[in-house]
């Protein structure tokens, strides 16, 4: 599991690549939280291209972090998800919530 | 129904065993050459599963959860975790969609609903302060050969 944060003219961009389950989603939730709440991005997106894998605790990890990115103003987005992993994201209903490209 | 291969094993409810149960599971399945979507299928299944004994049941606590991986006739896949943690008191409102008991841990209630979408059959037996059984059962695409 692995991500990387860059940030550009207010919009963020993270790469997560590997697994999010319960045991990975620790560390990414404290990553992540660090830099919404020092940075403050406008539009963060989550490149999900190279995760291989993910069950329910990633809903919970992209809801928890789309409600703190609301809280400061900003929004979130998911990009490149693979077709399984958005199967898992169909069935939560979290399209609603959030934009998935 | 002829059972033609079983794997069983036991692990402890360390959050790392999540990753390690699937890979178990996959690395078995592939005697049954599924389809991509059929291994990610059971795969998440089976991390929903192992990851509710560990969360839900054992509470960080450290507990056993015992699996037990089966290829019966028919290309049907069977699974079962089982766990001697704190129990469900209401099986049938603990598997509605979006219930859950962990809001505050991120936690959606939507663990039962991935079981019982990407598998075809799922059954959960619980008693509280005994622990949990979860069986799950899925028919893979029929094969040329
Ligand atoms: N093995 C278990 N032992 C005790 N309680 C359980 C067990 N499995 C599930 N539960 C109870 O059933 C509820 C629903 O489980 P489900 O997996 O659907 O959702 P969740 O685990 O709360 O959230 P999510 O799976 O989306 O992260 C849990 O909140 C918990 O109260
Ligand atoms: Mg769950």
């Amino acid at each position: 599991m692995g991500i990387d944060i860059r940030s550009e003219n207010g919009a963020a961009i993270a790469v997560l690549s590997g697994e999010i389950d319960h045991h990975s989603a620790k560390k990414l939730r404290t990553e992540l939280d660090r830099f919404i709440i020092t940075m403050q991005p406008e539009l963060m997106a989550m490149d999900f291209g190279s995760i291989t894998f993910m069950d329910s605790s990633g809903v919970g990890l992209i809801m928890g972090r789309s409600k703190l990115l609301r809280e400061c103003g900003g929004r979130l987005e998911i990009h490149n998800p693979q077709p399984y992993i958005r199967r898992v994201l169909k069935l939560s209903g979290l399209e609603r919530i959030v934009r998935i490209k | 129904m002829e059972v033609i291969n079983e794997i069983r094993f036991s692990m402890p409810s360390l959050s790392v065993n999540e990753a390690a149960a699937r890979a178990v599971v996959s690395a078995f399945m592939t005697q049954a050459d599924p389809t991509v979507e059929e291994l990610s299928d059971v795969r998440t299944a089976v991390s929903e599963a192992v990851t509710n004994a560990i969360v839900h049941g054992y509470r960080g606590t450290k507990g056993k959860v015992e699996m037990t991986v089966r290829l019966l006739s028919g290309r049907e896949i069977y699974i079962r975790v089982k766990d001697c943690g704190c129990g469900i008191e209401d099986v049938e409102q603990a598997m509605e969609p979006l219930y859950t008991t962990a809001p505050e841990e991120e936690r959606s209630g939507l663990g039962f609903s991935v079981m019982s979408s990407f598998m075809d059959r799922l059954s959960v037996r619980s008693k509280v302060g005994k622990g949990t059984t979860v069986t799950m059962r899925k028919r893979l695409a029929p094969h040329d050969d």
